[in-house]
């Protein structure tokens, strides 16, 4: 946890996110707060239409949020912004895709798709600067330079997601917004990819914000994880404290699912099943953000909260209120 | 396991594939012995050949592939001989079915779930009318879909991707098969749906006596469902045994290197163990050992010869001349040591 400075890069004040107007309107976040540290890795999980790949757009401003606000290193990057601010956020923050199958222009050169973000902003003075800042990025992936004038059809999965990632540090982020990096790779590639992230985490000191289902790579590479359900996060913590003692209902649920590669392990495991009707009691006594022990945040009302206490009690862990 | 019934059994088979004018070989003299009533994991990576592999069992291969040489016993006849679409017609769906990975496109979105269902009923139990809807409602429930009544006449659209993932396995067992193909049928499933579909499959697979294949490259969901592993790599099946056996006490480099590339296994900051290299490329013969080139620690041998199955146990087989008598001792990588240990320290105690 060391590599952690305490300075937050990325905030998310009160984030609301809607689709559609009037009766059809659909709220995909609803409510959502969470700060980045500068160098660390948080992780976003949650399950398909929770929100977390919508709260990774608005971020990245793809999609416009409805309410809230978005504070990149100390600037509000929603709404109407400057020329500047928006080019400079632009290079800042960059994202890597989930299917390295999809995401690349299959008619354009690799030269071409980690040149785009340059061309698009054009910080660079000569073409030669450009090519050098390509090649560098490609050496920085693993990937030698003479790929670049070949086509993405002629690499493998974990070559492509590689070339994804070059494009991105290509522009020298400081966050990358990585949803879902490694889902559509084998496991052995995977490997690859996540030594690949961590990497050059350190080299460059990137910050990341990981987005993902799966729980195994996200409490093997995440500093911090926040678990969303239906566009709101119903727990927070550093990753390890929120794998030993994970206490909101869904979050349980949630890591019970995971498949264990231990057969042992596996099958002795208790699955808990998620009820939403275990909150009956919100009318009167509605949910409150709540951090009962140090970095560890959860939603909970008066009733459940005395719940939780009793849990981290018998663990052994301190709790703050 | 030695008791127990041979179902199907495969032997030495070869498929291969014409693709822009050259010929790949996908699969290379797998065999295979399946047990009735078992449930067997086939890993392996894409690729691999674990899909081909088992579509062969159905007369389900590409237009451009074929069995070039080998056999598939069931039931006393050899499907590798089967040429026509009226023979597959005997097996397919009515013997062996299948439950592809993604439940959004293998039903018609014009039709009715409890038409889709029914159609199968009527096509393989010969059951009409009546009857068949009360079986289908029957079916539908079973699968764990509430109110059956109501949804027979609702179409795929008004399900959620792990209902219509039950529908699928309902027209499956409709069929009423023997065997039960899964590939890949959690994929494209979140987390907690996935775990109640493989919970499903494993009562359906009680209720209705199946012998059922998962194919998948979730080590997790292995860990759950399988009572064997076999594991493969470059169209063959390179390792086999008891699911423990394969977990905890694994004999290929290839299953090391697999076990070990999982976050799992990792410790946080430091690096994950990576397999070097690609797969070999299947339109070129393969010399000795097919992952020689991707291992840090293979023999001479390795590149020379192609190594054949080595009995670890009765119940477990590898293909590996690290297993011959002759070969000098190599220790698997850290993470697969202290595997086996625990294991042995276990089953001992």
């Amino acid at each position: 946890m060391d590599k952690r400075s305490k300075e937050i890069l990325l905030e998310v004040k009160n984030l609301r996110v809607e689709f559609g107007k009037r009766r059809k309107k659909f709220v995909a976040v609803d409510d959502v707060s969470f700060h980045i540290y500068k160098g660390e890795t948080f992780g976003l999980v949650g399950e398909s239409g929770s929100g977390k790949t919508t709260i990774g757009r608005a971020i990245i401003r793809l999609v416009e949020p409805a309410a809230g606000e978005i504070i990149f290193d100390g600037k509000k990057i929603n709404g109407n912004i400057d020329k500047e601010l928006d080019k400079e956020v632009t290079r800042r923050i960059q994202m890597i895709f989930q299917d390295p199958m999809a995401s690349l222009n299959e008619r354009a050169k690799v030269e071409y798709i980690v040149s785009e973000g340059l061309y698009n902003l054009k910080n660079y003075k000569t073409d030669e600067e450009r090519k050098a800042k390509v090649e560098k990025a490609m050496l920085d992936v693993g990937l030698l330079p003479e790929f670049l004038s070949r086509f993405p059809h002629e690499f493998s999965g974990g070559q492509r997601q590689r070339i994804g990632v070059a494009r991105a540090i290509v522009m020298e982020p400081d966050l990358i917004i990585a949803d879902e990096p490694i889902s559509a790779l084998d496991v052995s590639i995977r490997a690859q990819v996540l030594n690949l992230m961590a990497d050059l985490q350190k080299r460059k000191g990137l910050t990341y914000l990981f987005i993902a289902h799966d729980l195994s790579v996200v409490r093997f590479i995440t500093d911090r994880v926040a678990v969303i359900y239906k566009g709101k996060i119903v727990e927070l913590a550093e990753t390890e404290r929120l794998y030993q003692n994970p206490l909101h209902p869904y979050t349980r649920a949630l890591f019970s699912a995971i498949p264990i590669p231990d057969p042992k392990l596996e099958r002795s495991k208790n699955l808990e099943v998620y009820d939403p009707n275990c909150h009956f009691d919100y009318d009167e006594d509605p949910p409150k953000w709540i951090e009962i022990e140090p970095e560890h945040f959860v939603l909970a009302n008066k009733r459940e909260l005395e719940g939780y206490k009793k849990i981290l009690e018998k663990n052994g862990v301190q709790v703050l209120i | 396991m030695d008791n127990r019934k041979v179902i199907l059994s495969v032997k030495d088979l070869v498929i291969k594939f014409r693709l822009r004018g050259q010929i790949l070989t996908a699969i290379r003299e797998a065999s295979l012995d399946l047990y009735e009533g078992e449930s067997l994991a086939i890993v392996g990576e894409s690729g691999s050949g674990k899909s081909v592999f088992t579509k062969s069992f159905m007369g389900l291969l590409d237009a451009n592939g074929w069995i070039d040489s080998g056999n598939i016993m069931f039931e006393g006849e050899d499907l590798a001989q089967y040429k026509s679409e009226k023979d597959w017609l005997k097996i397919r769906g009515k013997k062996i079915a299948m439950v592809f990975q993604d439940p959004m496109t293998s039903l018609n979105p014009l039709k009715t779930i409890g038409k889709q269902v029914q159609e199968a009923i009527e096509l393989h139990q010969g059951i009409k009318g009546e009857e068949a809807k009360k079986l289908t409602i029957q079916y539908l429930s079973d699968v764990g879909i509430h109110d059956p009544e109501k949804r027979y006449n609702q179409y795929p659209h008004e399900f959620s991707g792990g209902m219509r993932q039950r529908v699928v396995i309902a027209i499956a067992v409709a069929c009423n098969p023997k065997i039960l193909i899964c590939d890949e049928p959690t994929t494209a499933l979140d987390v907690t749906i996935q775990a109640q579909i493989l919970e499903l499959l494993k009562g359906l697979k009680e209720k209705y006596n199946l012998t059922t294949i998962y194919i998948t490259h979730d080590l997790g969901v292995v860990a759950n469902v399988a009572d064997r592993i076999a594991v493969m790599y470059a169209g063959d099946i390179i390792e086999i045994g008891l699911c423990e056996e394969v977990f905890y006490n694994p004999q290929h480099p290839y299953t090391w290197a697999l076990l070990s590339s999982l976050p799992q296994l990792g410790v946080k900051g430091q690096e994950l163990f990576t397999i070097k290299g690609t797969p070999p490329n299947l339109f070129y013969d393969i010399k000795g050992d097919a992952f020689a080139p991707r291992n840090p620690r293979a023999l001479k041998i390795d590149f020379v010869k192609r190594p054949p199955y080595f009995q670890v146990s009765p119940t477990h087989k590898a293909k590996t001349w690290l297993l011959d008598p002759r070969a000098p001792k190599v220790e698997p990588p850290e993470s697969i040591r202290a595997l086996r240990q625990q294991w042995e320290v276990e089953s001992n105690g």
